[in-house]
């Protein structure tokens, strides 16, 4: 039974969903303004969209980005569900709490820790092994899978607890072999939590601007680098553009994972009270 | 194909066919655990390593620019130099020590105003209706997912001299001229908060989603008054989300680069921008490694708090 | 209405005559949107009484004790406690306490604290906590848990701690909301004298709202039977039991066979009805015309089974053939067809061990039944 909220936290919760949304809310409104001063309204204009997709730097970041976010979340997802079976489902196995630590540290470690710590590794790397020659696309796309595969980690094993391990067992019982079981049960029924771990590591990989700063090399920007190298100056009406664009299209992705996952929920709601329903 | 004694139907298919795939069958256990375990200690857990290495080595101008810590003649290892200087160059210059300092009153405040913004609109969420929930908290999700980077941008536009706030107080007539609040500590405060405060919001609603409504019911029956029944039945109650979402917003905090740099400007000294300016500036990398291990070595005991939390928010399940 | 009721129902009843009710219920109505789910309910409940709300599942009956409690507010009706209006009384300042059916114990304080916590909130001082705290502990036999958590408790120990801290305040009306519910069978029936001993030794009015009949019995006074937010008889446990309204009671505590019939007859003292078994003549008054459709009703363990059909005399006889038999251990549970078609429950005791009983049944078997007209309970809907 839910007690209904008091006007105490209708009102808070109306100031704290104002607090996270008017900033983002200005910030695109001020894109579509004609004023080179970001804050002094001057009209309507799209002129910044034009400047920025003018910009062939601007379109460079935006490949770069897209091409190690799409590697980064493939082979994160697959590692990630990897070391999630492992940890949910192996039972005990040497050094496991060694490989749990090591799971959960990159979640918590600060980025420039994480960022620093990779670049003295890649040019030690280049010292004893001469690779990688260059820093760039390699080096960032590693960087982002070694930390993005503990989110989708986590992400595999709350839904692999989740699920429990009964029809595992049934499988077995019913004289399935554990990689069978595995393969027709388990990844299967992970795939919800699979496809939002993608989701999640491609999106940290493209937001990933101090940990790209420190393992990029010469020449290799970014998105978020390239936008942090010119906001660092000040205003500029082409980042608004540029996040204008940003977020349409994370709210269009969220908007599609959201939709998956309600359908998932929904499915398995409707599961349980057809069974409900049959079992009376 | 099927040689064996057994009719087709029941032989033990592991015995019936001995192809590559079979085999990768049997091995799939070791391949799960291996790829990412090696994955992990490659490029997360070696890097430390030669970071430590690096914080205890000398300032060298060469490529890299710090000394070897072992040397080689011949095969056989001559010398084993250790050297303390760069921590106690840390330790004594106060630049570092202020820097330490700042960086832990900052993520500390923050983590505060997070906290007392955060909890209502946690508690809020919880008490609405199942519908108006997903929706809120989609809501507070959604920005998570937006570009950190320019959410912290959108405070420049809002808290610059030129900017929105300023703007809107002066054309109201409430100042004359613009307050100073971009590159300030408060602006940095600002922007901790805004940027961090989901990571407060989801552990503190995860944990009070769980509390059973009828301890309330009980309090009220047993004559306590709305106030003395969230200080002594909601709060201690909701004290492990409390602590597990102060220190998601805290331990990041404490190291934060961006926030800093866009916001503080060069007004507000803390030890992510310290470090990166040790490291991308002046080339030093002996002091950027200790600097490193001295941060970890701060936020070793927050994080050994959280992860304990979580392993017992774990075996609760 | 004839009532052999027990010695606790006649001090009930005795009390009714002379104080005021402890608790009135005036016309209460409560609606969730378009649900109703009390439905202008009037009720007196007595100091002293053990009185159950009994019902199935969305009946209205924890509904109803939560309005009592304070946590919801009455569409429209009064509920008054010593004759004072309770509206817009909250429910921390009601003379109320509540057991409540998940215990609601502070999972963060110890035995010690969830009981003092009331008495902490009424400013009392702390020798007297103490004293009560202890006084209570040693009422449900708890002495030595004082410093463990809930969590470190067994079901039936939680039970008894959620009971001393609602007893602790000394409340006029304790409310318990299917106190025993949680509890496995065998603890529940111990514990269902237990708390009437409790009730009996501290005097508190207690409201037991119950989905289980025999607890309902066991345990009340008296037993307000509801169904879709309404009551459908109220009176002591030998009346409902003996006496019921109508059908729905009839079938929801206990069983019955029961039988369409017509009245055929309407004497001051006696009503004839005609049913398929034959006629009827029950002894008793009643405002039926002649030709008006009732039903009769005859519980499984009031007819006699019996091979030969002369060896008993009783009111009324027929036979039938034994189609199913359920062995209970102290009883078994026959399924006999009349003649007619029509099939019968019929429960015997189990005197003697089956290999013993020159007379036992078998399926199949030609059988005769009887029972008095004065067992025949009669159901007007």
């Amino acid at each position: 039974m839910t007690q209904s909220r008091s006007s105490f936290l209708s009102i808070m919760l109306f100031l704290g969903f104002a607090f996270l949304y008017v900033p983002m809310i200005l910030l695109v409104i001020y894109s579509f303004n004609h004023s080179k001063l970001v804050p002094v309204w001057g009209g309507w204009s799209t002129r910044w969209y034009k400047v920025l997709f003018e910009s062939p730097e601007v379109w460079d970041a935006v490949r770069l980005s897209l091409q190690i976010a799409v590697v980064n979340a493939t082979v994160a997802t697959m590692l990630g569900t990897f070391a999630g079976l492992a940890m949910v489902r192996f039972g005990r196995f040497r050094a496991r709490t060694l490989f749990g630590g090591m799971l959960v540290a990159p979640l918590v470690m600060p980025e420039v820790i994480t960022g620093l710590s990779l670049l003295v590794f890649f040019i030690s790397l280049k010292d004893l092994f001469g690779w990688p020659a260059e820093r760039g696309f390699i080096t960032i796309t590693i960087a982002h899978i070694t930390f993005s595969l503990a989110y989708v980690a986590v992400i595999v094993q709350a839904r692999l607890t989740g699920i429990g391990e009964t029809l595992e067992e049934a499988a077995a019982d019913l004289g399935a072999k554990p990689f069978k079981v595995m393969t027709s049960i388990t990844l299967p029924r992970l795939a919800p939590g699979m496809l939002a771990g993608w989701l999640l590591a491609f999106t940290l990989s493209l937001d990933d601007l101090v940990i790209a700063s420190f393992v990029t090399g010469p020449g290799a920007n970014t998105l978020p680098i390239l936008i942090f190298s010119r906001i660092r100056l000040g205003l500029r009406p082409d980042i608004n553009a540029l996040a204008t664009i940003i977020i349409l299209f994370v709210a269009v992705l969220v908007a599609i994972a959201a939709y998956i996952m309600f359908r998932q929920q929904k499915r398995e709601l409707l599961d349980q009270q057809m069974a409900q329903s049959g079992g009376d | 194909m099927n040689d064996s004694a057994f009719p087709s139907d029941l032989a033990p298919k592991a015995l019936a066919n001995t192809s590559v795939l079979d085999r990768l069958q049997e091995r799939w256990k070791t391949i799960v655990i291996v790829l990412p375990f090696v994955w992990l200690l490659v490029f997360f857990l070696a890097p430390f390593f030669i970071v430590a290495k690096i914080s205890l080595a000398e300032l060298e101008i060469s490529s890299p620019p710090f000394t070897a810590m072992i040397e080689w003649v011949d095969g056989t290892i001559v010398t084993i130099r250790l050297v303390f200087d760069n921590f106690i160059y840390i330790f004594e210059d106060p630049l570092y020590s202020k820097t330490y300092l700042n960086s832990i009153k900052i993520a500390f405040i923050s983590t505060l105003l997070a906290l007392l913004l955060g909890y209502p609109i946690s508690y809020g969420i919880v008490r609405s209706n199942p519908v108006t929930k997903q929706l809120l908290l989609f809501a507070i999700i959604l920005p998570f997912w937006t570009s950190f980077l320019l959410r912290v941008y959108a405070w420049m536009g809002l808290l610059a001299d030129q900017g929105t706030i300023n703007n809107l107080l002066i054309s109201l007539g409430l100042i004359e001229t613009p307050l100073r609040m971009l590159y300030t500590e408060f602006a940095v405060y600002v922007g901790i908060v805004y940027t961090y405060l989901p990571f407060m919001i989801l552990p503190l609603y995860a944990n009070m989603e769980k509390l059973d409504v009828t301890l309330n019911e009980a309090a009220a029956d047993l004559g306590s008054g709305p106030i003395n029944t969230f200080f002594k039945i909601t709060l201690p109650l909701t004290m492990p989300g409390v602590i597990a979402g102060a220190l998601l917003v805290f331990i990041p905090a404490t190291g934060e680069y961006v926030i800093p740099d866009l916001l503080g400007g060069g007004n507000v000294q803390m030890i992510g921008r310290q470090l990166y300016n040790e490291f991308a500036r002046n080339i030093d990398w002996p002091v950027a490694a200790a600097v490193a291990i001295v941060l970890l070595l701060i936020l070793v005991l927050p994080m050994a708090i959280y992860q304990y939390y979580q392993g017992r928010a774990a075996e609760r399940i | 209405m004839v009532s052999q009721s027990n010695d606790r129902a006649d001090t009930a009843k005795n009390a009714l005559n002379d104080e005021k009710p402890l608790l009135q219920i005036r016309n209460v109505t409560k609606k969730f949107g378009d649900f109703t789910a009390v439905n202008n309910v009037d009720l007196d409940i007595h100091s002293g009484e053990l009185f159950c709300l009994l019902g199935g599942s969305g009946c209205g009956k924890s509904t109803l004790l939560r309005m009592l409690a304070g946590f919801e507010t009455p569409t429209s009706g009064q509920i008054l406690i010593e004759s004072k209006d309770m509206s817009g009384v909250p429910p921390y300042q009601r003379p109320t306490n509540m057991m409540f059916q998940s215990y609601a114990l502070f999972p963060h304080m110890s035995v010690e604290k969830n009981i003092a916590f009331g008495l902490q909130q009424d400013g009392i001082n702390r020798s007297e906590i103490k004293d009560r705290t202890q006084n209570m502990l040693k009422l449900v036999e708890l002495q030595g848990y004082e410093k463990r958590r809930p969590g470190q408790l067994s079901g039936g120990q939680r039970q008894r701690v959620a009971l001393a801290r609602a007893l602790v305040k000394e409340p006029k009306l304790l409310l318990l909301d299917e106190p025993l519910g949680a509890l496995d069978k065998k603890l529940r029936e111990q514990t269902q004298f237990e708390l009437m001993n409790i009730q009996y030794k501290v005097g508190v009015t207690f409201v037991v709202v119950t989905h289980d009949q025999e607890e309902a019995m066991v345990l009340s006074d008296r037993i307000a039977v509801m169904d879709k937010g309404a009551f459908i008889q109220i009176g002591s446990p030998t009346e409902i039991y003996e006496f019921p309204k109508n059908r729905f009671v009839a079938n929801f505590i206990g069983s019955a066979n029961i039988f369409e019939g017509r009245v055929i007859e309407n004497t001051s003292k006696s009503l004839k009805i005609t049913t398929d078994l034959g006629e009827v003549e029950l002894k008793q008054s009643s405002t039926l015309t002649v030709g008006s459709t009732v039903y009769l009703g005859i519980r499984p363990e009031k007819i006699s089974i019996d091979k030969d059909a002369s060896s008993k005399k009783q009111d009324f006889t027929t036979s039938g053939v034994v189609e199913d038999i359920g062995y209970l251990g102290n009883t078994s549970r026959y399924k006999v067809r009349l003649d007619q078609g029509t099939l019968v429950d019929v429960t015997a005791q189990n005197h003697l061990r089956p290999q013993n009983r020159s007379h036992a049944f078998s399926w199949e078997e030609n059988v005769s039944l009887h029972w008095d007209a004065s067992n025949v309970m009669l159901l007007t809907s």
